[in-house]
């Protein structure tokens, strides 16, 4: 991490930008955008973490290691998330076979 | 004098001033923050914690000697094949080599005076000794039976037995894992030596990195699934509970998330171990030494991917079950380029047979069994006749015993004479050695057999025509555990008797070997600069001394 | 000196990495419930009060900016402003697990929406009702979880403050500050992400949710 000293007003603008944020997400929550409302949620949430993470934890002004570790994590945890993902929701796509019968014609082809 | 090298033939043995006598007391070890004497902190106690939980594999194939059970009762039973799992896994495997031999070369390879957080390589010691003991007490209040993969909703709702002690015993370990990886990600990114780049690095180094982002990024999830499953034990409700709608396969998810690249903690390592076995004792560099660095950390993402193999029976989509199955079978391949690696080096190599490198020939046939037979549970049609039974315990132990241990068993001798300062008596550890290969190969084949003929695993009675091969396994078990007491009696002896060492005895590469036996405090009087590659065997002529 | 401070800071993202895993797991388990049942969650979320959620959330940003300010100082040199930022720090943080464990959870509990405490499935919530205890499950798991951080966070605090007002933060040394200080944002991003995933989920407007 590097000795650079960020400016206070730097520090009270990202503070703002965050305030208005979470007001936004707040009103939008108000606002009838069907599924778009979790999308515009999760990005109003990511901004933020931004904001965050490069300023307050000054990782603008940090190495490219600190970087690469900060994304390893994201990337590690996106796995656990997407892989259990797929089997929890794809359980029911094939039939729950009833019976020892319900094996024998298994020529349905898998595609 | 270069500043790579110490010339330490003027210096009497035995009256220098070493780690070891530096200081003496009882406050002095358990105070420490060398991590030369933390690392045998941690060699004391899971040296302990290895003879318990083999105490309980003795128990059980006792047991298994008669088809209706010979010694315990079958809920007893359970509780054997759990504290054994937990207390190998958990207490022995992981911790092992990154530990002991982790703690005490990392900065010596690396050039080095301590770990980058001395004072929390010492806390990670403190949080393993309470996490130990809490499991302890959880064996001795009456044990747990849920197998050391506390699946729900037995584990969370119906198991009468002490599963919270050994949850939370479990859970405090990691964090001493946790520390400890982030322990040496840090020093090694940090602490190397002048002239000593990434690729000059010894393979161990390498091996142990990528073990340790396993250990950072894998451990934290069972801590919290584990936290999870104590939590739904004493509220009565949680996430696992299909009364409010909970998956108990999440908690295989989430379980196995960490348990399968829990596996290549333990094994990375021992690859590591092979790495500088097999080319000091070939006296030649390492075939490909860019492709078997890769390979380490390819293991070590790849290893996160594959978790689902566990569960191929359980109920999971099949959709699921065919990328688990395929990426498994990707996961072999990076372990495959080592085997081919080591194997390159040994061709026209020039080969000595002392006990490290038995070891490490062992590793290399018995760990390409246990990897082969691997393959056949990555079969999604193979896994389903085999899963559940002694297929899949024999190749597990094919890995974790005929690999991850001898790995562990070579390194320990390999390294002791620069930890001790002694010699140990050569012939006893060839024998032991030779032991040990035979008794695992008579304890574990057998095992494949059995599972393949379709005898359940963690089932304390078994059809009588299973008998002859059962009797086998015990066999061949009693002669294992004798050829595991071996090295502890000579190992133990030759700390006190042993003939003193100097500063390299096997005339190997590497900054460790160029400190005396065992090392001053510091490690080193000037940090050295590195010039030279590693395995440098062919251009420098370094004697046995 | 400067490779001490580095690794220091190294060392620390590495925890957070690790804290990020824990979390997660957490995290990956509400996305798969929520996922499988999202109507309960729905009825879940709107009996959370969004205006504590959001002035907590507040709170806590307000939190981070005097974290900031109060590293800043060390780094400029100015004793008094350290001591000063780390005290608004704490008190800011003590006010969010005020706010959160007497209006927030204590409500709950009172109205029986405590898994494991008396909870109760109201009818009205019909026949997704038998699951909006997994979605107070994950409700009082994670903002548990988060508030134990938080207390840890203020147990920290409490040392650094002791330390800043005897003078040990200066601008060659900060390091304990600059640390915790990266502890207590990722504390702050965690709370960041609850806000919309259990305050905010299936919309507010009339008519509620989809």
């Amino acid at each position: 991490m590097s000795e650079h000293i960020v400016p206070t007003k730097i520090y009270m603008g990202i503070f703002v930008a965050l305030l208005l944020l979470t007001a936004l997400t707040t009103g939008i929550a108000y606002v009838d955008l069907g599924a778009w409302n979790t999308v515009a949620a999760l990005a109003i949430a990511v901004v933020k973490m931004l904001l965050v993470v490069l300023f307050f934890m000054h990782v603008k002004y940090s190495s490219g290691l600190t970087k690469v570790f900060i994304l390893a994590g994201v990337l590690f945890f996106a796995i656990l998330v997407t892989l259990t993902l797929a089997d929890e929701l794809t359980r029911h796509w094939s039939p729950t076979p009833s019976g020892w019968g319900a094996l024998l014609p298994f020529s349905t082809p898998f595609y | 004098m270069s500043t790579a090298t110490l010339d330490v033939h003027e210096v009497p043995t035995g009256s220098r001033v070493n780690y070891l006598n530096a200081q003496y007391g009882v406050k002095s070890w358990l105070l420490t923050t060398d991590h030369k004497r933390i690392a045998l902190l941690y060699l004391a106690s899971i040296t302990l914690m290895f003879f318990v939980g083999g105490f309980f594999a003795v128990l059980m194939r006792l047991h298994l000697i008669e088809p209706q059970g010979a010694l315990v009762q079958p809920e007893t039973y359970n509780k054997l094949f759990t504290m054994h799992g937990v207390i190998m896994v958990f207490f022995f495997l992981v911790p092992s080599i990154p530990a002991t031999l982790g703690n005490f070369l990392v900065p010596m390879m690396i050039g080095a005076r301590d770990l980058a957080f001395p004072r929390l390589n010492l806390l990670s010691w403190y949080i393993y000794i309470i996490g130990a003991i809490f499991t302890l007490y959880a064996v001795i209040s009456g044990g747990v039976d849920t197998g050391w993969t506390f699946y729900t909703p037995y584990s969370s709702s119906f198991s009468h037995t002490s599963v919270i002690p050994t949850a939370l015993g479990v859970f405090i370990t990691g964090f001493s894992s946790i520390l400890t990886g982030l322990n040496f990600v840090v020093t090694i990114h940090k602490m190397r030596a002048p002239g000593l780049t990434w690729f000059r690095l010894p393979l161990f180094i390498w091996a142990i990195y990528a073990t340790s982002i396993i250990f950072i990024l894998g451990t934290p999830v069972i801590a919290i699934t584990l936290f999870l499953l104590g939590l739904e034990r004493l509220l009565h409700i949680g996430i696992f509970d299909p009364a409010i709608g909970g998956d108990p396969i999440l908690f295989q998810h989430l379980f196995w998330f960490y348990s399968h690249p829990a596996v290549y903690i333990m094994i990375l390592p021992g690859m590591g171990v092979m790495s500088e076995l097999i080319t000091c004792f070939s006296r030649k560099r390492i075939f490909g030494y860019g492709f078997v660095a890769f390979s380490s950390l390819a293991i070590a993402f790849i290893s996160f991917l594959v978790w689902g193999h566990h569960m191929f029976v359980t109920g999971q989509s099949i959709y699921a079950g065919l990328i688990f199955s395929v990426l498994s079978f990707m996961v072999a391949i990076p372990s495959a380029v080592k085997v081919f690696n080591w194997t390159a080096t040994l061709y026209k190599g020039s080969i000595s047979y002392d006990a490290p490198m038995l070891y490490a020939l062992g590793f290399i046939g018995l760990f390409t069994m246990g990897g082969l037979t691997g393959l056949f549970l990555a079969s999604l049609a193979t896994d389903v006749h085999l899963n559940g039974t002694y297929f899949i315990v024999a190749h597990f132990h094919y890995i974790m015993v005929g690999g991850a241990v001898m790995a562990y068993l070579g390194g320990i001798h390999f390294w002791w004479p620069k930890i001790t300062g002694r010699l140990y008596p050569d012939g006893w550890a060839r024998f032991a050695a030779l032991v040990i290969f035979v008794g695992f190969n008579l304890t574990f084949f057998p095992q494949f057999m059995l599972g393949y003929l379709g005898m359940p695993r963690r089932y304390a009675v078994y059809p009588a025509e299973f008998q002859v091969l059962n009797v086998m396994s015990s066999a061949g078990a009693s002669i294992l555990g004798i050829g595991y007491l071996i090295p502890l009696l000579y190992l133990t002896w030759s700390m006190r008797y042993g003939p003193t060492a100097g500063p390299n005895p096997w005339g190997a590469k590497g900054l460790e070997w160029q400190t005396p036996s065992p090392p001053p405090t510091e490690n080193f009087e000037e940090i050295p600069v590195v010039t030279e590659e590693a395995y440098d065997y062919a251009h420098t002529t370094v004697t046995r001394g | 000196m400067e490779q001490q401070r580095e690794a220091g800071s190294l060392g620390m993202w590495v925890f957070l990495l690790t804290e990020l895993m824990f979390f997660g797991g957490l995290f990956a388990s509400y996305i798969i419930y929520r996922a499988l049942y999202l109507p309960s969650f729905e009825i879940g979320s709107h009996l959370l009060e969004v205006k504590f959620g959001a002035l907590n959330t507040a709170v806590l940003i307000g939190s981070s900016l005097t974290m900031a300010l109060a590293i800043r100082s060390a780094q400029v040199g100015r004793r008094g402003a350290q001591v000063g930022f780390l005290i608004a720090t704490m008190i800011l943080g003590a006010a969010f697990l005020f706010f959160k464990f007497t209006f927030e959870w204590h409500h709950d509990y009172i109205e029986h929406l405590v898994p494991g405490f008396g909870f109760v499935i109201r009818p009205e919530w019909g026949a997704a009702g038998a699951h909006v205890p997994m979605f107070f499950c994950f409700y009082f798991f994670m903002t548990g979880l988060h508030a134990l951080h938080m207390i840890i966070g203020l147990g920290i605090l409490t040392v650094l403050t002791v330390m800043a007002h005897r003078g040990r933060f200066n601008p060659p040394y900060y390091s304990p500050l600059e640390v915790s200080g990266l502890y207590w944002h990722f504390v702050d991003i965690v709370w960041i992400f609850l806000f919309p995933l259990l305050y905010l989920i299936g919309g507010r407007y009339i008519g509620g949710g989809h």
